[in-house]
């Protein structure tokens, strides 16, 4: 068996009255590729949040690499070998697209506040390298703020990248992609995981997407988990079909 | 205990007339976004208003009638602005609508004086209700009476309105998520005209409420828009009962800390905003904003450091101004020191908004606290005014560090509510500190040493120091610190899933800013040769603010520029005529509608073709 990177252990949140994580647990294993999905209100994003640090949860614990970092705050989890894309990207405005790649690996090199010498000349290499691997390099110069949607989310991914991660958390990373370039994000992620022993968890709609690229698939619904397997059995699993083909729930992410 | 209760009832009508007012601000902020820095206009438009109806209409009909119009009249004045002003502006980056709504106060104030003339007008009292009361043994205007009933009355129509009315709804709906109700189809021009409009009513209403009880000036603007700014920011931010609790508390606290806290009763109403800031982020009962979405189309060009030309010029600039006084008078030298301080100013404060994100509504604090810095030095230890170039900034940065810590755990416009509490704790304790400060009489004879008394010398000092400072802002933005600073801004989730500790490094942005501006106030404590209390003023933070969002948040340039540009202009004119506040408003308006990019980002975009000198 793998080592284990992530583990989350009876992970529990609510907002209000509503139980948006109900008592979820699993593991990654060491250069997995793990797919969470689930209907839209499941509580994947609430449980990505839970495992970055974005939110503390209610109960339950998340070990990376059998240590505990449950509530550590984001930066600290970043630290300890976690990197995150965005469902919605995030990348810096006022930069360049290298720029935006620079300021990730000023803060892994622990230069963040230093006030020498000018920012871009620190790590360009690395920085283009990072941005050859997602095949920007043409782009390197660009405007971060005037990217098309695609080439934002493979600067996003090139950013979570840059302090050579064990883990890495993906939420909808091809949300609002054509399906060429979904499968080519996919593609790059699944021979990145593998090159350098990154386990993988990403969130993911496309179907396509999820049966053609991930070891191993978790299902969400109402907060808890239904069913956890391989693609194939999951896809044959009785009450995924439900939730898919029967369509039953179809309510606003909350 | 009788004096108690009359006292807290004498608050309670206060309350009322504050309530009108700052629930109008708090509405339409929460609607369409907007710092309405002329809402304390709108209240004097309304109470000028009303002294002319109800002096012309007699009777009880004549009073109540005319309050009434007066308020429609100014609703109606409000929903003109809106649309010929403030409609075009609404996409343009947040702050400008600020500039624009303060301009707009400017010319108010002149106007008013042209209108009704300088003097203090007093209005005539409701009639029926000239007489007092007995409560308790004790007096009390009967007017006072209803107005604490007005009120709560006025809260209770409101939330009728708000809640049963279809348009109230609407009007709800869109302070939670307006990006959601303009995708639902509503039209949404009208509905931020009506919202507007309501606001000025309610903001009219109680300035014409108050003719009865105090006089009717040209200030009372000023007087009033930083009260309703501290209850809106206090009751939270479009909601309508926390403005009506936190126009209850100010006012009691008005009424009592005058009588238990005489020493620091100005202070008060800012370190109780200050304290329910800290302790509850959003307000007594506000929300927390909604995340902004994401806007996928703004563009926004990268920030490059000068190219070789770039250099070149700003040497060939400095060059140019040390050799001014070859050719210039001690009066042009005069000037120049002042716009160059002020350039270190704008720049200061930029570094804290344009790259570290973080609006202040108080720089003016910094300044002024390196003025003093520097003139209670000269005071208490006799030395020459050189030496506070080392205790005036040291001292700036001291209040930064204390104040900024505090501001950094906020963002947004609540942020910029804290930095303007802060800055008027400090210009409080300045003013009734007058053992220490010389309060309002200010410290005299804050002279640097003979060998820089000479304007000449004392301006290549100022040169020196200034562009130093200056360049060293610049270079701070690119460094990698600058740059980690500007991620935080950029995109805050994003910046700590990288591992950058946001709060700490805002507040060394904050302080570092906060220095710069105290060095600015120390060059203008000695080029003055004396320290007023106007050197921490709300009036220098907003001049801050002005050239700054004159010149263009987004780039470096901007700030100094528009230093430049609004010193000039503002000494030039206020110089040649008595109505230099209504030019100056105008300026600001046109400007902003003219050029929403600031006046370095137009020469950007038309002048120099993008990419250019990089």
């Amino acid at each position: 068996m793998t080592e284990r990177a992530l583990e989350a252990e009876h992970l529990r949140k609510a907002f209000g009255g509503v139980r948006a994580v109900d008592d979820v647990g699993f593991s990654l294993g060491a250069g997995e590729v793990l797919a969470l999905i689930g209907p839209n209100g499941a509580g994947k994003t609430t449980l990505f949040n839970m495992l970055g640090g974005q939110i503390r949860p209610d109960a339950g614990r998340v070990l990376l690499f059998g240590r505990d970092i449950t509530g550590l705050p984001p930066r600290r989890v970043w630290r300890l070998g976690v990197g995150r894309t965005y469902q919605v990207t995030a990348t810096f405005r006022s930069m360049t697209v290298r720029q935006n790649v620079q300021s990730a690996l000023l803060s892994h090199h622990g230069r963040a506040w230093s006030p020498w010498p000018r920012a871009d000349r620190l790590y360009r290499d690395e920085a283009e390298s990072l941005l050859a691997m997602v095949g920007m390099t043409d782009q390197a110069e660009r405007a971060a703020g005037v990217l098309a949607y695609g080439d934002l989310k493979r600067l996003d991914l090139a950013i979570a990248l840059a302090h050579g991660p064990r883990v890495l958390l993906m939420d909808e990373p091809t949300a609002g992609m054509a399906p060429g370039e979904r499968t080519h994000l996919m593609d790059l992620t699944a021979r990145v995981s593998r090159a350098r022993g990154v386990a993988v968890l990403f969130t993911e709609h496309d179907m396509d997407v999820v049966f053609g690229h991930a070891d191993r698939v978790l299902v969400l619904d109402g907060g808890r988990l239904v069913a956890s397997g391989a693609p194939a059995e999951v896809r044959a699993d009785a009450r995924v079909r439900a939730l898919y083909l029967g369509e039953s729930s179809g309510e606003p992410e909350p | 205990m009788d004096f108690f209760v009359i006292q807290a009832l004498t608050g309670l009508a206060s309350a009322s007339s504050l309530f009108l007012l700052a629930s109008g601000l708090s509405i339409i902020f929460g609607v369409t976004r907007i710092v309405n820095f002329a809402h304390g206009s709108f209240f004097m438009l309304g109470a000028y208003m009303a002294y002319t109806l109800t002096t012309m209409w007699s009777g009880p009909l004549g009073f109540w009638g005319g309050v009434v119009a007066a308020a429609a009249v100014v609703a109606v004045i409000g929903a003109v602005v809106e649309i010929v002003v403030l409609r075009r502006i609404y996409d343009a980056p947040e702050l400008f609508p600020l500039l624009a709504t303060f301009g707009l106060a400017l010319m108010t104030e002149d106007a008013v004086k042209m209108i009704w003339g300088p003097q203090d007008l007093l209005g005539p009292r409701a009639p029926g209700l000239e007489g007092a009361v007995t409560i308790l043994g004790h007096p009390f205007p009967a007017y006072d009476l209803v107005l604490i009933v007005l009120g709560p009355a006025v809260l209770g129509l409101l939330w009728l309105f708000l809640r049963r009315s279809p348009w109230g709804v609407l009007v709800r709906a869109a302070t939670e998520d307006r990006t959601m109700v303009a995708a639902l189809g509503v039209n949404q021009k009208r509905l931020f005209t009506g919202v507007f409009m309501l606001g000025v009513f309610l903001a009219a209403l109680g300035g014409a409420l108050r003719i009865p009880r105090e006089a009717v000036h040209h200030a009372m603007d000023m007087e009033v828009i930083v009260e309703a700014f501290v209850i809106v920011v206090i009751g939270g931010l479009g909601s309508v009962p926390g403005a009506f609790l936190a126009s209850v508390l100010v006012a009691e606290l008005n009424a009592f800390g005058i009588l238990l806290f005489p020493k620091i009763s100005m202070v008060l109403l800012f370190l109780v905003m200050a304290v329910v800031l800290v302790l509850r982020p959003h307000g007594l009962l506000g929300r927390p904003e909604a995340a902004a979405r994401a806007s996928l189309g703004v563009q926004e060009e990268p920030w490059r450091p000068m190219g070789r030309a770039g250099w070149a010029l700003g040497v060939a600039l400095v060059a140019l101004l040390a050799a001014l006084p070859l050719v210039a008078d001690a009066y042009t030298l005069t000037v120049t020191t002042e716009i160059l301080i002020f350039a270190l100013f704008a720049a200061s404060l930029h570094l804290m908004m344009g790259v570290g994100g973080m609006v202040s509504f108080g720089h003016a604090a910094y300044f002024g606290l390196g003025a003093y810095g520097t003139a209670l030095l000269v005071r208490f230890f006799g030395a020459p005014m050189e030496w506070g170039l080392l205790t005036g900034p040291a001292l700036a940065l001291v209040g930064a560090v204390v104040f900024g810590w505090f501001c950094v755990r906020l963002s947004g416009v609540y942020l910029a509510m804290l930095t303007l509490a802060f800055a008027q704790i400090v210009w409080s304790v300045v003013f009734q500190w007058t053992e220490v400060t010389g309060g309002d009489n200010g410290i005299l004879g804050v002279w640097p040493g003979r060998w820089a008394s000479d304007p000449a010398v004392y301006y290549m000092l100022t040169l020196t120091l200034c562009a130093a400072a200056v360049g060293a802002i610049r270079h701070l933005v690119f460094s990698p610190f600058g740059q980690s600073v500007r991620a935080c801004r950029d995109s805050p989730g994003r910046a700590e899933s990288i591992g950058l500790d946001r709060r700490g490094l805002q507040w060394l942005c904050f302080v570092l800013a906060g220095g710069f501006a105290g060095l600015a106030g120390t060059l203008y404590a000695g080029l003055k040769g004396s320290v007023f209390p106007d050197v921490l003023g709300i009036p220098l933070s907003v001049d801050g603010l002005v050239m700054v969002l004159l010149g263009g948040l987004g780039t470096l340039t901007g700030p100094l520029v528009g230093a430049g540009v609004f010193k000039a202009l503002a000494i030039e004119v206020s110089s040649a005529t008595d109505v230099w506040k209504l030019i100056l408003g105008t300026v600001i308006v046109v400007l902003v509608l003219a050029f929403p990019e600031g006046i370095v980002g137009v020469w950007r975009r038309w002048v120099r073709p993008r990419g250019a000198g990089s």
